[in-house]
């Protein structure tokens, strides 16, 4: 579904230039649901910027259903199969457009018909009722904001989901939810998910591989398994699972 | 769907769950307004507004002379029981001259606010949106404009253009838009990343359409303030060309030439000068109190959550 070989993103120009990510390559089969984790700033997020085509300052290859995608355009038909929820629900919708305005518009850019049909479709699947159509974002909870996002980015019926953190920004009972609500879409709808995280237990719950990144490189590809059982072979791998495993008393 | 029983209209508007689209509008709309009537000097410039609107629309019926016709015997009257403001150096009721000239001033404020800031709108906007060479090329043209003093430069477009009412509203468009450019081009830069703009892009939205629905609503608001404060500048500005003879040409009962033709009399014959000077000091506080309140209603900075 997604295949990833040597990608390189850097911002800025030589002698400021940052690599943010360096020789990345990973690949994501039809349905599967790929973690990318490592701690702020190992370029996790950049990669599916990347994709997306939001960072045009990338090179190596980037593979999406078979279609090679350059630079920064993208066409009708990898809209159609990509779309990615963004990790800050506050930010990511638009403060003066309601949801109903949010879902139309995109359901007409992806030629959609039976707008409004689709709509309530959209809604009951994230679990919004219809008394959520005409709010506007500041009516609405981070949760409840989260979940819109995620409507938007199913509304074009995607195949493939990249999730830029999508819980961190919401606390912790929201969360679960959240995670439960992308665990039956991606049951439902068969989806393939590109989850970023920085916590391995989100992830653990919610991917079947993982790829561990540090200061832009990917350091380990592993199962959740491998992970679960102490299966890691890289030292930074087994520092990330000891943190996270909470501090121990000396 | 309807099965919601609201307790009043204004239960129905201030719903958390609007029903429809309408709804949703109305009740955005009404919580504006409420924010806006809380505001009493707000509301005290909007009544004067709409006051000096109705007088604009009824000036022939409201005006108890005309406001052209000379009766030389009969000038330089203190405001008295015949003429309530006084006459003018050619017997003119003063009072019919600023009924009629309420149009005039309207005229000037609403063109040139309706011109500056669409101007200063799309020129912002568009730079700040596309960057790069374009945003160069657009913003050094703002700097030129703005390098220059506003009546300077519009006394300078009035001489090359002509004098008269239509090219100093021209003139005082033309000098007014860079501040607006400058404001929309920041508020686009500030909201050009933005996650949802991200988003709308991974939905394939092109850039018109970027620009147009999602970028101009969030600068549009903080720039109707900006014009509604400046509005009393506009006003100052256009009775400043009018003063200096080179907007509305006589008879024509323009504020500033008023002020203008009081001027020699101004130390024995007080009033043919004050009376178009509290004229336009009203009408300008009114819009300063207006753009205040405007700003507790729009401006999403000073907005609370």
């Amino acid at each position: 579904m997604l295949t990833v070989t040597d990608l390189n993103v850097w911002f800025g120009y030589p002698p400021d230039r940052v690599d943010a990510v360096k020789a990345a390559s990973f690949t994501v089969a039809q349905g599967e649901s790929f973690g990318l984790v490592g701690e702020s700033g190992s370029g996790k997020s950049t990669i599916l910027r990347a994709i997306t085509g939001l960072i045009d300052t990338w090179s190596g290859q980037i593979e999406v259903a078979g279609q090679a995608v350059a630079g920064r355009k993208r066409d009708r038909a990898f809209h159609k199969t990509v779309q990615m929820v963004f990790q800050d629900p506050y930010a990511s919708l638009h403060p003066r457009h309601s949801v109903d305005r949010v879902l139309s518009e995109t359901l007409k850019l992806q030629g959609m018909d039976d707008i409004d049909g689709r709509i309530s479709r959209l809604l009951n699947d994230v679990g919004l009722g219809k008394g959520f159509r005409f709010r506007y974002p500041h009516q609405l909870s981070g949760g409840q904001r989260q979940r819109v996002a995620i409507a938007r980015a199913l509304a074009a019926e995607p195949k493939l989901l990249l999730l830029d953190e999508p819980t961190s920004a919401l606390d912790v009972s929201v969360q679960a939810e959240i995670l439960n609500l992308l665990t039956d879409l991606r049951a439902e709808h068969g989806l393939t998910y590109v989850m970023v995280s920085h916590d391995l237990a989100v992830v653990g719950h919610m991917c079947d591989r993982l790829a561990v990144m540090r200061g832009g490189r990917i350091e380990e590809i592993m199962t959740v398994d491998q992970l679960r059982h102490a299966g890691a072979t890289q030292d930074y791998t087994r520092h990330l699972i000891a943190a996270s495993a909470g501090y121990e008393r000396s | 769907m309807s099965d919601v029983q609201y307790q009043s209209r204004r239960d129905w508007l201030l719903t958390d769950a609007p029903q429809t689209r309408r709804q949703a509008r109305l009740g955005a709309i009404y919580q504006g307004w409420l924010t806006f009537r809380a505001n009493k000097l707000a509301m005290f410039g909007l009544v004067i507004l709409i006051l000096l609107i109705v007088m604009a629309i009824f000036a022939p019926l409201l005006a108890p002379y005309s406001p052209f016709s000379q009766d030389l015997t009969n000038r330089l009257q203190p405001p008295g029981a015949a003429n309530w403001l006084g006459t003018d150096h050619l017997g003119r009721d003063i009072m019919s001259r600023l009924i009629h000239g309420s149009r005039i001033t309207l005229f000037i404020v609403g063109t040139v606010a309706l011109i500056a800031p669409i101007i200063g709108l799309f020129v912002g906007t568009v730079a700040g949106f596309a960057g790069g060479w374009v945003d160069q090329v657009l913003m050094r043209i703002t700097d030129i404009f703005l390098a220059f003093p506003k009546l300077i430069l519009a006394l300078a477009f009035v001489a090359a253009l002509g004098a008269g009412i239509g090219n100093a509203v021209l003139a005082l468009a033309i000098t007014a838009w860079p501040p607006y450019a400058r404001l929309a081009r920041a508020e686009t830069l500030t909201i050009r990343n933005a996650d949802f703009i991200a988003a709308a892009r991974l939905q394939g939205a092109g850039p018109m359409r970027l620009l147009i629905g999602h970028i101009w609503p969030l600068c549009i608001s903080s720039l109707i303030v900006r014009v509604a404060l400046d509005m009393a500048g506009i006003i100052l500005s256009a009775a400043g060309l009018g003063f200096l003879g080179l907007g509305a040409q006589p008879p024509m009962p323009e504020w500033g030439a008023m002020i203008s033709d009081g001027r020699t009399y101004i130390l024995d014959f007080w009033w043919v000068a004050a009376m178009p000077g509290l004229a336009i000091f009203i009408v300008s506080l009114a819009f300063n109190l207006l753009g205040d309140g405007l700003r507790d209603v729009l401006d999403p900075k000073g907005a609370k959550e």
